[in-house]
């Protein structure tokens, strides 16, 4: 692939539009890095984890869950869930990357994220003429990976040296809250929070964590429901 | 769970979230989502991260359950009350922990 100036050009821009997100992935990723050694892994385990899920969310659930001695399956099954938006980015950028060689589409499609995946198709939006979204994307996507990886193996190896008492853990369920005020936006997904949360609150002494499944299934559920219910976009 | 259960565990995790990410560049190329998956994918944000919040800070820590000498009930409803009003993550992972080790100190 002749990699031309505007290809670079564009490389940077994706990596000048992420740079802004950085200060909050940093310590995101600290905290996945602190939480596996938290649910008792060794740090070559949290590393592991960020190489091979890469997905802050579901690698910050699975270290949760292995704290609680939750089964595998049940963590097998709720990293699922908690990564199948991915799907959905997927689609949104399948139009910038089929026509590349698997070659290209596969390492690309690993570095989904939340934030690389918003930029570009924010981008592709705004300028509907570019054709250099790949490069863009490299360039946000890259950074990410790099940044996100860097933070994870430091916080997994600092928190082999933190003393329990400091309950570093408590910042998972902070880094949720923070991100769940971004997911409720409206009265179906409020429906859905309250939910979720109240019947995993109410399920919490089942085995194996079986409440945040129940929680997570009801509360997607109720949301469906209640957007029937209120007539969003079916009027 | 021994060493090698957890990488296998990580890496059918990986996998899984690779067909992901993979599915629609890959595998259907020009499709659409279905509009009923796109319905339900809306809400797994929303349900699944008050989930896992609440049961972590109620029955998380050293003094579980619905009561004054819990610290993470008082630090968890600072945060929520933080992260509601000013919507950044950072303050609010900054500002629970910092209320909690506190409330730990004080006790």
């Amino acid at each position: 692939m002749k990699v031309e100036a505007s290809s670079r050009a564009a490389f940077w821009e994706g990596v000048r539009m992420i740079a802004p997100m950085l200060p909050g992935i940093f310590p995101f990723g600290l905290t996945a890095g602190v939480a596996a050694v938290d649910a008792g892994l060794a740090p070559a385990h949290g590393i592991g984890a960020s190489i091979l899920i890469y997905a802050g969310a579901s690698q910050l659930v699975v270290m949760q869950l292995i704290g609680d001695g939750a089964l595998p399956m049940i963590m097998v099954l709720t990293a699922y869930v908690v990564n199948l938006r991915f799907a959905m980015y997927s689609a949104g950028l399948a139009p910038h990357f089929s026509h590349l060689p698997r070659r290209w589409q596969w390492p690309l499609a690993y570095m989904i994220t939340d934030q690389a995946y918003t930029l570009t198709v924010l981008r592709a939006e705004q300028h509907p003429s570019r054709t250099d979204a790949v490069p863009f994307y490299l360039g946000a996507a890259g950074v990410m990976w790099l940044v996100w990886q860097i933070a994870t193996a430091i916080g997994a190896f600092v928190g082999a040296l933190v003393p329990s008492s400091w309950s570093l853990g408590f910042a998972v369920p902070l880094i949720f809250m923070g991100m769940l005020v971004l997911a409720v936006n409206d009265k179906p997904t409020m429906v859905a929070a309250v939910v979720g949360g109240a019947v995993a609150l109410l399920g919490h002494a089942l085995p194996m964590n079986l409440g945040l499944f129940l929680g997570a299934v009801a509360g997607i559920a109720a949301g469906v429901l209640a957007e029937w219910r209120l007539g969003r976009g079916k009027a | 769970m021994s060493a090698w259960q957890i990488w296998a565990m990580l890496a059918l995790i990986g996998a899984g979230t690779f067909a992901l990410r993979l599915s629609f560049i890959h595998w259907f190329s020009g499709r659409e989502v279905p509009a009923r998956l796109r319905q339900v994918l809306r809400y797994v944000p929303a349900a699944v991260l008050p989930a896992l919040v609440l049961p972590a800070i109620v029955y998380g820590g050293d003094a579980p359950g619905f009561h004054l000498d819990n610290p993470r009930l008082l630090a968890g409803a600072v945060a929520a009350l933080i992260a509601f009003t000013t919507r950044n993550l950072l303050g609010t992972l900054v500002a629970g922990m910092v209320l909690l080790w506190l409330l730990q100190a004080w006790a």
